[in-house]
Protein backbone atom coordinates (compact mmCIF):
# COMPACT_ATOMS: atom_id res chain seq x y z
CA UNK A 1 0.00 0.00 0.00
CA UNK A 2 2.80 2.38 0.92
CA UNK A 3 4.60 1.51 -2.29
CA UNK A 4 1.45 2.29 -4.23
CA UNK A 5 0.73 5.54 -2.40
CA UNK A 6 4.23 6.81 -3.10
CA UNK A 7 4.24 5.78 -6.77
CA UNK A 8 4.92 8.51 -9.35
CA UNK A 9 1.30 8.36 -10.51
CA UNK A 10 -0.05 8.86 -7.00
CA UNK A 11 2.41 11.69 -6.36
CA UNK A 12 1.11 13.35 -9.47
CA UNK A 13 -2.55 12.76 -8.68
CA UNK A 14 -2.23 14.11 -5.15
CA UNK A 15 -0.52 17.28 -6.38
CA UNK A 16 -3.04 20.10 -6.19
CA UNK A 17 -1.27 21.97 -9.02
CA UNK A 18 -2.39 19.29 -11.48
CA UNK A 19 -6.02 19.69 -10.48
CA UNK A 20 -5.75 23.46 -10.41
CA UNK A 21 -4.42 23.41 -13.98
CA UNK A 22 -7.02 20.96 -15.25
CA UNK A 23 -9.73 22.88 -13.38
CA UNK A 24 -8.77 26.12 -15.13
CA UNK A 25 -8.83 24.31 -18.45
CA UNK A 26 -12.23 22.83 -17.70
CA UNK A 27 -13.65 26.25 -16.82
CA UNK A 28 -12.52 27.68 -20.16
CA UNK A 29 -13.87 24.62 -21.99
CA UNK A 30 -17.25 25.09 -20.32
CA UNK A 31 -17.26 28.85 -20.94
CA UNK A 32 -16.58 28.37 -24.64
CA UNK A 33 -19.02 25.46 -24.98
CA UNK A 34 -21.92 27.02 -23.04
CA UNK A 35 -21.56 30.36 -24.81
CA UNK A 36 -21.39 28.65 -28.20
CA UNK A 37 -24.42 26.50 -27.35
CA UNK A 38 -26.52 29.48 -26.25
CA UNK A 39 -25.55 31.60 -29.26
CA UNK A 40 -26.08 28.67 -31.65
CA UNK A 41 -29.51 28.04 -30.23
CA UNK A 42 -30.50 31.67 -30.83
CA UNK A 43 -29.01 31.93 -34.33
CA UNK A 44 -30.08 28.41 -35.24
CA UNK A 45 -33.69 29.19 -34.33
CA UNK A 46 -33.59 32.41 -36.33
CA UNK A 47 -32.07 30.60 -39.33
CA UNK A 48 -34.60 27.79 -39.00
CA UNK A 49 -37.46 30.31 -38.95
CA UNK A 50 -35.97 32.21 -41.91
CA UNK A 51 -36.22 29.04 -44.01
CA UNK A 52 -40.02 29.20 -43.63
CA UNK A 53 -40.15 32.86 -44.69
CA UNK A 54 -42.54 33.80 -47.47
CA UNK A 55 -39.86 36.09 -48.91
CA UNK A 56 -37.72 33.85 -51.15
CA UNK A 57 -34.61 36.02 -50.58
CA UNK A 58 -34.66 35.34 -46.85
CA UNK A 59 -35.31 31.62 -47.10
CA UNK A 60 -32.64 31.25 -49.81
CA UNK A 61 -30.01 33.10 -47.77
CA UNK A 62 -30.71 30.88 -44.76
CA UNK A 63 -30.73 27.76 -46.93
CA UNK A 64 -27.41 28.64 -48.54
CA UNK A 65 -25.82 29.40 -45.18
CA UNK A 66 -26.87 26.01 -43.85
CA UNK A 67 -25.77 24.15 -47.01
CA UNK A 68 -22.33 25.75 -47.10
CA UNK A 69 -21.47 25.73 -43.41
CA UNK A 70 -22.47 22.19 -42.59
CA UNK A 71 -20.15 20.91 -45.31
CA UNK A 72 -17.08 22.57 -43.78
CA UNK A 73 -14.90 21.28 -40.91
CA UNK A 74 -15.37 23.07 -37.57
CA UNK A 75 -11.62 23.34 -37.26
CA UNK A 76 -11.49 25.43 -40.45
CA UNK A 77 -14.13 27.80 -39.04
CA UNK A 78 -12.23 28.15 -35.76
CA UNK A 79 -8.95 28.84 -37.59
CA UNK A 80 -10.70 31.34 -39.86
CA UNK A 81 -12.20 33.17 -36.88
CA UNK A 82 -8.74 33.38 -35.36
CA UNK A 83 -6.48 34.18 -38.30
CA UNK A 84 -8.81 35.97 -40.73
CA UNK A 85 -11.25 37.68 -38.38
CA UNK A 86 -8.41 38.23 -35.90
CA UNK A 87 -10.44 37.41 -32.78
CA UNK A 88 -8.73 36.49 -29.50
CA UNK A 89 -8.38 32.72 -29.07
CA UNK A 90 -11.31 32.15 -26.73
CA UNK A 91 -13.69 34.19 -28.88
CA UNK A 92 -12.40 32.65 -32.08
CA UNK A 93 -13.22 29.21 -30.66
CA UNK A 94 -16.66 30.35 -29.50
CA UNK A 95 -17.55 32.07 -32.77
CA UNK A 96 -16.15 29.25 -34.92
CA UNK A 97 -18.24 26.71 -33.03
CA UNK A 98 -21.28 29.01 -33.18
CA UNK A 99 -21.06 29.53 -36.95
CA UNK A 100 -21.08 25.77 -37.43
CA UNK A 101 -23.56 24.71 -34.76
CA UNK A 102 -26.17 27.32 -35.77
CA UNK A 103 -26.40 25.67 -39.19
CA UNK A 104 -26.89 22.23 -37.61
CA UNK A 105 -29.53 23.50 -35.17
CA UNK A 106 -31.38 25.22 -38.03
CA UNK A 107 -31.55 21.88 -39.84
CA UNK A 108 -32.75 20.08 -36.73
CA UNK A 109 -35.52 22.63 -36.19
CA UNK A 110 -36.61 22.37 -39.79
CA UNK A 111 -36.60 18.58 -39.60
CA UNK A 112 -38.65 18.66 -36.40
CA UNK A 113 -41.27 21.02 -37.80
CA UNK A 114 -41.45 19.08 -41.07
CA UNK A 115 -42.04 15.86 -39.14
CA UNK A 116 -45.46 17.15 -38.02
CA UNK A 117 -47.92 16.31 -40.81
CA UNK A 118 -49.25 19.39 -42.64
CA UNK A 119 -52.78 18.23 -41.94
CA UNK A 120 -52.41 18.87 -38.22
CA UNK A 121 -51.40 22.43 -38.87
CA UNK A 122 -54.30 22.99 -41.25
CA UNK A 123 -56.71 21.34 -38.83
CA UNK A 124 -55.59 23.65 -36.02
CA UNK A 125 -55.96 26.76 -38.21
CA UNK A 126 -59.38 25.66 -39.45
CA UNK A 127 -60.55 25.27 -35.85
CA UNK A 128 -59.83 28.93 -35.22
CA UNK A 129 -56.39 28.63 -33.60
CA UNK A 130 -54.16 31.58 -34.39
CA UNK A 131 -50.67 31.08 -35.86
CA UNK A 132 -49.06 31.24 -32.44
CA UNK A 133 -51.70 29.05 -30.80
CA UNK A 134 -51.34 26.38 -33.49
CA UNK A 135 -47.57 26.48 -33.03
CA UNK A 136 -47.78 26.39 -29.26
CA UNK A 137 -50.45 23.73 -28.82
CA UNK A 138 -50.38 21.59 -31.94
CA UNK A 139 -47.14 21.73 -33.93
CA UNK A 140 -44.43 22.39 -31.37
CA UNK A 141 -45.15 19.69 -28.75
CA UNK A 142 -44.51 16.70 -31.02
CA UNK A 143 -41.83 18.59 -32.98
CA UNK A 144 -39.85 19.42 -29.83
CA UNK A 145 -39.85 15.76 -28.73
CA UNK A 146 -38.33 14.96 -32.14
CA UNK A 147 -35.77 17.76 -31.85
CA UNK A 148 -34.42 16.98 -28.38
CA UNK A 149 -32.17 14.00 -29.17
CA UNK A 150 -30.32 15.59 -32.12
CA UNK A 151 -30.00 18.93 -30.32
CA UNK A 152 -28.55 17.32 -27.20
CA UNK A 153 -26.13 15.20 -29.20
CA UNK A 154 -25.08 18.36 -31.05
CA UNK A 155 -24.44 20.10 -27.72
CA UNK A 156 -22.26 17.19 -26.65
CA UNK A 157 -20.44 17.56 -29.97
CA UNK A 158 -19.82 21.24 -29.15
CA UNK A 159 -18.24 20.30 -25.80
CA UNK A 160 -16.06 17.75 -27.55
CA UNK A 161 -15.17 19.98 -30.48
CA UNK A 162 -14.23 22.86 -28.19
CA UNK A 163 -11.00 20.85 -27.82
CA UNK A 164 -10.12 21.97 -31.37
CA UNK A 165 -9.41 25.36 -29.80
CA UNK A 166 -6.09 23.88 -28.80
CA UNK A 167 -5.04 24.48 -32.43
CA UNK A 168 -5.18 28.24 -31.79
CA UNK A 169 -3.60 28.01 -28.35
CA UNK A 170 -6.69 28.54 -26.18
CA UNK A 171 -5.97 27.06 -22.77
CA UNK A 172 -9.01 24.82 -22.60
CA UNK A 173 -9.03 21.39 -20.96
CA UNK A 174 -7.40 19.49 -23.83
CA UNK A 175 -4.56 21.97 -24.35
CA UNK A 176 -4.04 22.46 -20.62
CA UNK A 177 -3.86 18.69 -20.16
CA UNK A 178 -1.38 18.27 -23.01
CA UNK A 179 0.85 20.98 -21.55
CA UNK A 180 0.65 19.38 -18.10
CA UNK A 181 1.41 15.96 -19.59
CA UNK A 182 4.60 17.39 -21.08
CA UNK A 183 5.85 18.38 -17.61
CA UNK A 184 5.97 14.73 -16.53
CA UNK A 185 8.37 12.19 -17.92
CA UNK A 186 7.25 8.80 -16.64
CA UNK A 187 5.07 7.01 -19.22
CA UNK A 188 2.50 5.94 -16.65
CA UNK A 189 2.12 9.55 -15.50
CA UNK A 190 1.55 10.86 -19.01
CA UNK A 191 -0.90 8.09 -19.82
CA UNK A 192 -2.73 8.75 -16.56
CA UNK A 193 -3.17 12.42 -17.46
CA UNK A 194 -4.75 11.52 -20.79
CA UNK A 195 -7.05 9.07 -19.03
CA UNK A 196 -8.02 11.76 -16.49
CA UNK A 197 -8.85 14.26 -19.25
CA UNK A 198 -10.93 11.64 -21.08
CA UNK A 199 -12.79 10.84 -17.87
CA UNK A 200 -13.60 14.51 -17.27
CA UNK A 201 -15.07 14.91 -20.76
CA UNK A 202 -16.80 11.56 -20.43
CA UNK A 203 -18.45 12.37 -17.10
CA UNK A 204 -19.88 15.66 -18.35
CA UNK A 205 -21.12 14.33 -21.66
CA UNK A 206 -22.48 11.09 -20.25
CA UNK A 207 -24.39 13.02 -17.58
CA UNK A 208 -25.91 15.30 -20.24
CA UNK A 209 -26.94 12.46 -22.53
CA UNK A 210 -28.43 10.42 -19.66
CA UNK A 211 -30.39 13.44 -18.42
CA UNK A 212 -31.65 14.18 -21.94
CA UNK A 213 -32.76 10.58 -22.46
CA UNK A 214 -34.79 10.79 -19.26
CA UNK A 215 -36.47 14.07 -20.25
CA UNK A 216 -37.31 12.72 -23.66
CA UNK A 217 -38.82 9.55 -22.19
CA UNK A 218 -40.94 11.70 -19.87
CA UNK A 219 -42.11 13.99 -22.68
CA UNK A 220 -43.06 11.15 -24.98
CA UNK A 221 -44.93 9.35 -22.19
CA UNK A 222 -46.77 12.58 -21.38
CA UNK A 223 -47.85 12.97 -25.00
CA UNK A 224 -48.98 9.39 -25.18
CA UNK A 225 -51.20 9.70 -22.12
CA UNK A 226 -52.83 12.88 -23.42
CA UNK A 227 -53.72 11.11 -26.64
CA UNK A 228 -55.05 8.10 -24.74
CA UNK B 1 -9.18 48.90 -65.83
CA UNK B 2 -6.30 47.76 -63.66
CA UNK B 3 -5.93 51.34 -62.42
CA UNK B 4 -9.54 51.21 -61.40
CA UNK B 5 -8.96 48.07 -59.36
CA UNK B 6 -5.76 49.50 -57.92
CA UNK B 7 -7.80 52.39 -56.58
CA UNK B 8 -10.00 50.06 -54.53
CA UNK B 9 -8.32 49.74 -51.15
CA UNK B 10 -9.44 46.32 -49.96
CA UNK B 11 -8.33 44.72 -53.24
CA UNK B 12 -4.75 45.82 -52.60
CA UNK B 13 -4.40 45.28 -48.88
CA UNK B 14 -6.19 43.40 -46.13
CA UNK B 15 -6.76 39.69 -45.68
CA UNK B 16 -8.35 39.14 -49.11
CA UNK B 17 -6.09 41.39 -51.22
CA UNK B 18 -5.54 40.45 -54.86
CA UNK B 19 -1.77 39.80 -54.46
CA UNK B 20 -2.59 37.19 -51.83
CA UNK B 21 -4.87 35.38 -54.26
CA UNK B 22 -2.15 35.52 -56.91
CA UNK B 23 0.37 34.03 -54.48
CA UNK B 24 -2.06 31.24 -53.61
CA UNK B 25 -2.64 30.31 -57.25
CA UNK B 26 1.05 30.56 -58.15
CA UNK B 27 2.62 28.80 -55.18
CA UNK B 28 -0.01 27.27 -52.98
CA UNK B 29 -2.27 25.06 -55.04
CA UNK B 30 0.16 22.13 -55.40
CA UNK B 31 0.46 21.92 -51.62
CA UNK B 32 -3.31 22.06 -51.23
CA UNK B 33 -3.94 19.31 -53.79
CA UNK B 34 -1.39 17.08 -52.09
CA UNK B 35 -3.12 17.72 -48.78
CA UNK B 36 -6.49 16.99 -50.39
CA UNK B 37 -5.14 13.64 -51.63
CA UNK B 38 -4.04 12.74 -48.09
CA UNK B 39 -7.45 13.79 -46.75
CA UNK B 40 -9.17 11.55 -49.31
CA UNK B 41 -6.89 8.65 -48.38
CA UNK B 42 -7.52 9.05 -44.64
CA UNK B 43 -11.25 9.55 -45.22
CA UNK B 44 -11.74 6.52 -47.47
CA UNK B 45 -9.74 4.07 -45.35
CA UNK B 46 -11.20 5.61 -42.19
CA UNK B 47 -14.72 5.15 -43.59
CA UNK B 48 -13.98 1.52 -44.44
CA UNK B 49 -12.79 0.91 -40.87
CA UNK B 50 -15.78 2.80 -39.43
CA UNK B 51 -18.21 0.71 -41.48
CA UNK B 52 -16.65 -2.60 -40.39
CA UNK B 53 -16.50 -1.57 -36.72
CA UNK B 54 -19.95 0.02 -36.87
CA UNK B 55 -21.64 -3.05 -38.35
CA UNK B 56 -19.91 -5.51 -35.99
CA UNK B 57 -20.54 -3.43 -32.87
CA UNK B 58 -24.04 -2.42 -33.98
CA UNK B 59 -25.02 -6.08 -34.45
CA UNK B 60 -23.43 -6.89 -31.08
CA UNK B 61 -25.44 -4.22 -29.29
CA UNK B 62 -28.68 -5.48 -30.85
CA UNK B 63 -27.97 -9.10 -29.85
CA UNK B 64 -29.36 -11.09 -26.89
CA UNK B 65 -25.97 -12.05 -25.54
CA UNK B 66 -25.14 -9.96 -22.55
CA UNK B 67 -21.35 -9.79 -22.78
CA UNK B 68 -21.10 -8.62 -26.41
CA UNK B 69 -23.93 -6.19 -25.72
CA UNK B 70 -22.15 -4.74 -22.68
CA UNK B 71 -18.91 -4.46 -24.64
CA UNK B 72 -20.70 -2.69 -27.51
CA UNK B 73 -22.42 -0.27 -25.08
CA UNK B 74 -19.10 0.56 -23.44
CA UNK B 75 -17.44 1.13 -26.80
CA UNK B 76 -20.19 3.43 -28.05
CA UNK B 77 -20.44 5.43 -24.82
CA UNK B 78 -16.67 5.93 -24.59
CA UNK B 79 -16.18 7.07 -28.19
CA UNK B 80 -19.31 9.24 -28.34
CA UNK B 81 -18.60 11.03 -25.07
CA UNK B 82 -14.92 11.88 -25.41
CA UNK B 83 -13.39 14.23 -28.00
CA UNK B 84 -11.90 12.74 -31.16
CA UNK B 85 -8.88 14.93 -30.54
CA UNK B 86 -8.01 13.20 -27.26
CA UNK B 87 -8.38 9.80 -28.90
CA UNK B 88 -5.98 10.95 -31.59
CA UNK B 89 -3.56 12.25 -28.95
CA UNK B 90 -3.69 8.94 -27.12
CA UNK B 91 -2.63 7.20 -30.32
CA UNK B 92 -0.02 9.86 -30.98
CA UNK B 93 1.48 10.46 -27.51
CA UNK B 94 0.38 7.68 -25.18
CA UNK B 95 0.59 4.60 -27.41
CA UNK B 96 4.37 4.86 -27.98
CA UNK B 97 4.78 5.01 -24.19
CA UNK B 98 2.53 2.03 -23.58
CA UNK B 99 4.20 -0.12 -26.19
CA UNK B 100 7.72 1.12 -26.37
CA UNK B 101 8.63 2.65 -29.69
CA UNK B 102 5.25 2.03 -31.35
CA UNK B 103 5.19 5.24 -33.34
CA UNK B 104 2.35 5.06 -35.83
CA UNK B 105 2.55 7.26 -38.94
CA UNK B 106 0.18 10.23 -38.60
CA UNK B 107 -1.89 9.07 -41.56
CA UNK B 108 -2.45 5.73 -39.82
CA UNK B 109 -3.40 7.58 -36.63
CA UNK B 110 -5.91 9.58 -38.65
CA UNK B 111 -7.44 6.45 -40.18
CA UNK B 112 -7.67 4.68 -36.80
CA UNK B 113 -8.91 7.85 -35.08
CA UNK B 114 -11.82 8.72 -37.38
CA UNK B 115 -12.51 5.02 -38.01
CA UNK B 116 -13.00 4.16 -34.34
CA UNK B 117 -14.80 7.43 -33.51
CA UNK B 118 -17.32 7.26 -36.35
CA UNK B 119 -17.51 3.49 -35.93
CA UNK B 120 -19.29 4.22 -32.64
CA UNK B 121 -21.81 6.51 -34.36
CA UNK B 122 -22.39 4.06 -37.19
CA UNK B 123 -22.88 1.28 -34.60
CA UNK B 124 -25.75 3.29 -33.12
CA UNK B 125 -27.24 3.79 -36.56
CA UNK B 126 -26.97 0.05 -37.28
CA UNK B 127 -28.48 -0.86 -33.91
CA UNK B 128 -31.45 1.45 -34.46
CA UNK B 129 -31.86 0.03 -37.95
CA UNK B 130 -31.89 -3.57 -36.76
CA UNK B 131 -34.29 -2.81 -33.91
CA UNK B 132 -36.66 -1.03 -36.29
CA UNK B 133 -37.08 -4.24 -38.26
CA UNK B 134 -38.85 -5.86 -35.34
CA UNK B 135 -38.53 -9.17 -33.58
CA UNK B 136 -41.10 -10.86 -35.79
CA UNK B 137 -38.82 -10.88 -38.82
CA UNK B 138 -35.93 -12.36 -36.83
CA UNK B 139 -38.15 -14.93 -35.14
CA UNK B 140 -39.71 -15.94 -38.44
CA UNK B 141 -36.25 -16.43 -39.92
CA UNK B 142 -35.03 -18.41 -36.91
CA UNK B 143 -38.13 -20.62 -37.02
CA UNK B 144 -37.41 -21.36 -40.66
CA UNK B 145 -34.06 -22.85 -39.73
CA UNK B 146 -31.75 -19.84 -40.16
CA UNK B 147 -29.01 -19.48 -37.56
CA UNK B 148 -28.70 -16.09 -35.81
CA UNK B 149 -25.92 -14.95 -38.14
CA UNK B 150 -27.75 -16.26 -41.21
CA UNK B 151 -31.00 -14.58 -40.17
CA UNK B 152 -29.15 -11.29 -39.72
CA UNK B 153 -27.24 -11.67 -42.96
CA UNK B 154 -30.17 -12.60 -45.23
CA UNK B 155 -33.31 -11.26 -43.52
CA UNK B 156 -32.70 -8.41 -41.08
CA UNK B 157 -29.68 -6.54 -42.46
CA UNK B 158 -30.94 -6.17 -46.06
CA UNK B 159 -34.18 -4.59 -44.77
CA UNK B 160 -32.40 -2.44 -42.19
CA UNK B 161 -30.04 -1.22 -44.91
CA UNK B 162 -32.63 1.11 -46.44
CA UNK B 163 -33.33 2.79 -43.10
CA UNK B 164 -29.69 2.94 -42.19
CA UNK B 165 -28.30 4.39 -45.43
CA UNK B 166 -29.27 8.08 -45.01
CA UNK B 167 -27.79 8.54 -41.50
CA UNK B 168 -24.77 6.49 -42.54
CA UNK B 169 -24.15 8.82 -45.47
CA UNK B 170 -24.34 11.76 -43.07
CA UNK B 171 -21.74 10.02 -40.94
CA UNK B 172 -19.48 9.77 -44.00
CA UNK B 173 -19.76 13.56 -44.41
CA UNK B 174 -18.86 14.12 -40.74
CA UNK B 175 -15.98 11.70 -41.08
CA UNK B 176 -14.49 13.61 -44.02
CA UNK B 177 -14.74 16.87 -42.05
CA UNK B 178 -13.28 15.30 -38.91
CA UNK B 179 -10.18 14.03 -40.73
CA UNK B 180 -9.07 17.66 -40.34
CA UNK B 181 -8.11 17.01 -36.69
CA UNK B 182 -4.88 15.35 -37.80
CA UNK B 183 -3.77 18.83 -38.87
CA UNK B 184 -3.15 19.41 -35.14
CA UNK B 185 -0.58 16.58 -35.11
CA UNK B 186 0.96 17.71 -38.43
CA UNK B 187 -0.97 15.12 -40.42
CA UNK B 188 -0.19 16.50 -43.88
CA UNK B 189 -3.89 16.60 -44.76
CA UNK B 190 -5.77 19.40 -46.54
CA UNK B 191 -6.30 21.44 -43.37
CA UNK B 192 -2.63 21.11 -42.45
CA UNK B 193 -1.46 21.95 -45.96
CA UNK B 194 -3.66 25.04 -46.02
CA UNK B 195 -2.61 26.11 -42.56
CA UNK B 196 1.10 25.74 -43.22
CA UNK B 197 0.95 27.55 -46.58
CA UNK B 198 -1.16 30.32 -45.07
CA UNK B 199 1.11 30.59 -42.05
CA UNK B 200 4.29 30.83 -44.09
CA UNK B 201 3.18 33.91 -46.03
CA UNK B 202 0.24 35.16 -43.98
CA UNK B 203 -2.22 34.57 -46.83
CA UNK B 204 -4.89 33.19 -44.51
CA UNK B 205 -7.95 34.66 -46.23
CA UNK B 206 -7.67 33.20 -49.75
CA UNK B 207 -6.09 29.96 -48.54
CA UNK B 208 -8.88 29.20 -46.08
CA UNK B 209 -11.52 30.05 -48.69
CA UNK B 210 -9.87 27.60 -51.09
CA UNK B 211 -9.48 24.92 -48.39
CA UNK B 212 -13.15 25.37 -47.51
CA UNK B 213 -14.13 25.10 -51.17
CA UNK B 214 -12.24 21.80 -51.54
CA UNK B 215 -13.82 20.35 -48.38
CA UNK B 216 -17.21 21.53 -49.64
CA UNK B 217 -16.67 19.79 -52.98
CA UNK B 218 -15.85 16.56 -51.13
CA UNK B 219 -18.81 16.72 -48.74
CA UNK B 220 -21.64 18.37 -50.68
CA UNK B 221 -22.32 15.49 -53.13
CA UNK B 222 -22.61 13.08 -50.19
CA UNK B 223 -24.86 15.50 -48.30
CA UNK B 224 -27.15 15.70 -51.36
CA UNK B 225 -27.12 11.90 -51.63
CA UNK B 226 -28.11 11.60 -47.95
CA UNK B 227 -31.07 13.93 -48.53
CA UNK B 228 -32.20 11.98 -51.63
CA UNK B 229 -32.07 8.73 -49.67
CA UNK B 230 -34.07 10.31 -46.84
CA UNK B 231 -36.72 11.59 -49.22
CA UNK B 232 -36.98 8.21 -50.90
CA UNK B 233 -37.40 6.53 -47.54
CA UNK B 234 -40.13 8.99 -46.53
CA UNK B 235 -41.94 8.54 -49.84
CA UNK B 236 -42.30 4.78 -49.28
Amino acid sequence: MDAFMSSPVMDMLTDSLLWLGLGRGLILTLEVAVLAIVLSFVFGTILGAMRYSRLPVISHVAGMYVEIIRNLPVLLLILTSYFVLGLPAMWAATIGLTIYTSAIIAEVIRGGLNSVPKGQWEAARSQGFSFLQSMRHVVLPPAVVKMIPPIVSQFITVIKDSSFAMAIGAYELMFKGTILAATFWKPEQIITIYIVISLIYFTINFAISTFARRIQAKLSVGRGSIGA
Amino acid sequence: MSEFFASIGFLQEGPFAVPRWEALFEKGMDTLWQGAATTLLVASLGLALALVLGIVIGVMSASHWRIPRAFARGYVEFFQNTPLLIQVFMLYNALPLLFEGLFLPVVTIGILGVGMYHGAYIAEVVRAGIQSIGRGQLEAALSQGFGYVGAMRYIVVPQAMRIVLPPMTNQAVSLIKNTSVIAIIAGGDLMYAGDSFAGRFGHYGPTYVMVGLIYFLMCFPLAILARRLEERLRAD
